[in-house]
């Protein structure tokens, strides 16, 4: 049998992926050295074409628009993990307690998590956001609002069938605690598919922070790749660059991710991969 | 000898590259005649069910596939054949029955649909002809009612009858050849033996070649007219039934022959006079199904029905009972894995049942359990050292001295110590239930519940644990209580034994009293339906 990694590693969009992510991550990281300039900073004419002083140009108030782009990476990446930090973290919570005790536990944290399912998440975000006042926390805490109930159902039905396995009754009979078993016993058995849905979740939480940047709903104090397009928007006829240049960073980074998610499903589960 | 209804020459089958071994099967040569049984035996992994797919091209490709050798049936090479021709053999002249009814028929159409779909794809007969075979075939396997059941769905028939209908589905179009792939495996004892009675009886009606693959040397006493025995893909010895099965040749065949449990009853050691262990008082437990979204109906399974029993200390007992009939509910209320609904449960003169999850921890103790799947019961991502180490942790016994107590019982228990630093799935099954074991020990308990240990297991696996168990109990001086379907091993083991029927104990005694004298009617169906008896009693 190969082993998880030789499968994982020898994926050629997951190789295209991790480069591209890991490129993200550099620049994120050396952004303040890479573009020494505060992105909110007028520097030149606006709309400059691109060219030698600003090779992406600079937008409607004379702002480059690359070195937004590159402090843009280190935002929009945080936040879009943060908020998917949050979301598993609840998610998993809530799932692993309704499925280990069943009953009525499940019944009331089920419907709980259908409540937030059945509203429209972009317009409950939307709404928290308008609720919350606009800031970097509370774009985190909209995202992970909107997204924890599918990774709840996720592990709810993992720790379901995890549950009925034998090792976790003989823990039971080895008098092992609710709570230890739980975090010991089931939820190590249960990792595979949450880290599958955690890897998406990511690219759902960049596009949703880009949606609520785009309508200005975003960070107003933060340089994000949303609130690029959104600055920009009205003058695609006159700079086209102020819009495409972050959409593609946005495009080429969420399937990246869900080239790493794929290739993580196609890992942990050998017999899909392999039929 | 007549020309053989299929001929069987040098057949390889590969398997794929990060496997144990090249060749699943390797250079099988058989031959079955017209109107002949040949059982193919072999423990798992010996390519007995790889060869039955290799015929039919049922094997799963690309990562194994037959790479040589020959398929000679009715003039052709079944290897050479191409996926059309193929199916056109299939289901027409070779027919095949699977180990798994329920996973066999199509949950979604009634059963004479599903017969009568067969009939439809091979041959031009018109709708009322098809209707009147159908009906036909279904008194054949002796099903009930024909009219009534055409119209039932799977689920509403039991693993037998299910069974019967896969039969019946395999004889529609008289086929010249029957693989049948541990088709008995999954029912009950008494199942069992009808349905391999049934087989038998219409392959004498119908003169069928039967390719019958178990594992089970009871099966093969019971039906086989050749045998040819498989390990590591070749075939270690073949020829008449009574030739192999009464006097072996080859060295492995002895050694699965003498693997098999025995029914000589196991002797009961004088009575001490103490008092029991575990006595169980008027026990009763009922499951209630709730369907419908408000738990309107309700539909109640009585799982026990005032139950009693007693297991003095440092003897066995063993439950004995198809599915169904509760033995495994009466062992999980036992454990305190189920509450009980009425009734008593004492250990040691101490009431455990009717206590809370967190009353009963300080008793947990007392009594462990070695679970039937040794592949489900230990934790995948934990090292066998810590698995094995847990009880013992539990009860405030530090870590490094808990892991060298881990060590040691791993060493009794016949594995090497280093196997604490390991993962389970780097074992087998059998010494997987050999960890099992030691988990079960290491609280040091004074009763061990055992449900169906060894069920999982190949033949000769199963009597090294079985082995183990009787070792175990004498140095440990342990008490068990051991659930199994199979009275074989029930006699192997324990010196008494209980028949459980439909929740109910319908007899109990000394091994010995009741093998000499069944007397409940149960208990005297369960002996007639163990497989190969006749030839078991004259191992001795």
């Amino acid at each position: 049998m190969k082993t998880f990694t030789s499968r994982f590693l020898g994926n050629p969009r997951v190789y295209l992926g991790l480069i591209w992510l890991g490129s993200l991550l550099f620049v994120a990281l050396t952004a303040d050295f890479l573009a020494p300039v505060d992105p909110f900073a007028i520097v030149g004419r606006p709309m400059s074409n691109p060219s030698a002083a600003f090779p992406l140009g600079t937008d409607s108030l004379g702002r480059d628009v690359l070195a937004g782009l590159l402090h843009g990476t280190r935002a929009t990446l945080l936040i879009a993990v943060l908020a998917t930090l949050a979301a598993v973290a609840f998610g998993t919570f809530v799932g692993a307690v309704a499925g280990y005790y069943g009953r009525l536990i499940d019944d009331a944290l089920m419907r709980f998590t259908e409540f937030f399912q059945t509203i429209p998440s972009f317009l409950f975000a939307i709404v928290l956001i308008a609720v919350l006042s606009p800031s970097a926390a509370n774009v985190v805490i909209a995202i992970a609002t909107v997204s924890w109930p599918p990774i709840a159902r996720v592990v709810r039905g993992e720790v379901l069938t995890v549950k009925s396995r034998e090792f976790v009754q003989a823990a039971v009979v080895a008098g092992q605690g609710d709570a230890a078993i739980l975090l010991k016993q089931i939820l190590p058995n249960t990792l595979s598919p949450l880290i599958v849905t955690g890897s998406l979740l990511v690219a759902t939480a960049i596009l949703v922070e880009s949606a609520l940047s785009f309508l200005g709903l975003g960070a107003p104090d933060v340089m994000s790749w949303g609130f690029m397009i959104g600055a920009g928007r009205s003058f695609m006829r006159e700079a086209w660059w102020l819009v495409t240049v972050p959409g593609i960073a946005i495009l080429l980074t969420v399937l990246a991710i869900n080239m790493i998610g794929e290739g993580l499903n196609d890992a942990l589960n050998p017999r899909l991969a392999d039929l | 000898m007549s020309e053989p209804a299929i001929s069987i020459r040098d057949l390889q089958v590969a398997l794929p590259a990060w496997s144990d071994r090249k060749l699943a099967v390797a250079g099988v040569s058989l031959d079955i005649a017209p109107g002949e049984i040949l059982c193919i035996v072999g423990e798992s992994g010996s390519g007995k069910s790889m060869m039955g797919k290799a015929i039919l091209g049922l094997l799963p490709a690309p990562h194994v596939r037959a790479v040589g050798g020959q398929v000679h049936f009715e003039g052709r090479d079944l290897l050479t054949l191409s996926e059309d021709a193929l199916r056109a053999v299939r289901g027409r002249r070779i027919a095949m029955i699977f180990q798994e009814p329920m996973t066999a028929l199509n949950p979604l159409m009634p059963v004479g649909r599903q017969i009568e779909e067969v009939l439809e794809i091979h041959t031009d007969l018109a709708p009322a002809q098809r209707r009147a075979r159908v009906l036909d075939l279904i008194r054949d396997v002796h099903l009930p009612d024909p009219e009534r059941m055409i119209a039932s769905y799977p689920h509403q028939l039991s693993g037998g009858q299910r069974q019967r209908i896969v039969i019946a589905m395999a004889l529609a179009l008289e086929p010249g050849l029957i693989i049948a792939d541990e088709p008995t495996t999954a029912l009950d004892v008494t199942t069992q033996a009808q349905i391999l009675h049934l087989i038998k009886e219409l392959q004498r009606a119908h003169g069928t070649a039967v390719l019958f693959i178990t594992h089970d040397f009871g099966v093969v006493a019971e039906i086989a007219d050749r045998v040819a025995v498989m390990r590591h893909g070749e075939v270690v010895e073949q020829g008449a039934a009574a030739d192999v099965l009464g006097a072996p040749q080859a060295d492995y065949t002895k050694a699965l022959v003498a693997a098999v449990p025995g029914l000589k009853p196991r002797l009961r050691e004088p009575a001490d006079g103490t008092p029991p262990l575990l006595r169980v008082v008027d026990l009763e437990k009922t499951y209630r199904i709730s369907s419908g979204l408000f738990g309107g109906a309700v539909r109640e399974v009585k799982a026990a029905k005032k139950v009693s029993l007693e297991l003095k200390r440092g003897s066995s007992l063993a439950l004995v009972g198809e599915s169904g009939s509760g033995k495994t509910t009466l062992a999980r209320c036992i454990i305190g894995l189920e509450s009980v609904e009425s009734g008593l449960i004492e250990l040691d003169g101490e009431r455990i049942s009717g206590r809370s999850r967190a009353e009963l921890r300080p008793h947990r103790k007392n009594i462990q359990m070695v679970f039937q799947d040794p592949y489900a019961s230990l934790n995948p991502r934990q090292r066998v050292g810590d698995i094995v180490a847990l009880g013992p942790m539990l009860n405030g016994v530090g870590r490094e001295e808990a892991i060298a107590q881990a060590r040691e019982l791993l060493r009794l228990v016949g594995l090497k110590p280093d196997a604490v630093e390991r993962y389970p799935h780097e074992f087998s099954g059998g010494q997987r239930q050999r960890i099992g074991i030691a988990r079960a020990l290491a609280v040091k308990p004074k009763l061990i519940v055992a449900d169906e240990p060894v069920s999982a297991l190949d033949v000769s696996v199963q009597k090294q644990v079985l082995e183990l168990l009787n070792d175990l109990r004498k140095s440990f001086g342990l008490s068990m209580l051991f659930i199994t379907h199979d009275l074989r091993v029930a006699a192997t083991v324990c010196e008494e034994i209980a028949i459980m029927q439909r929740g109910e104990i319908v007899e109990r005694g000394a091994t010995a009293d009741i093998f000499a004298a069944p007397s409940h009617p149960y208990t005297r169906s369960l002996f007639d339906a163990v497989p190969g008896r006749a030839w078991i009693s004259g191992l001795g």
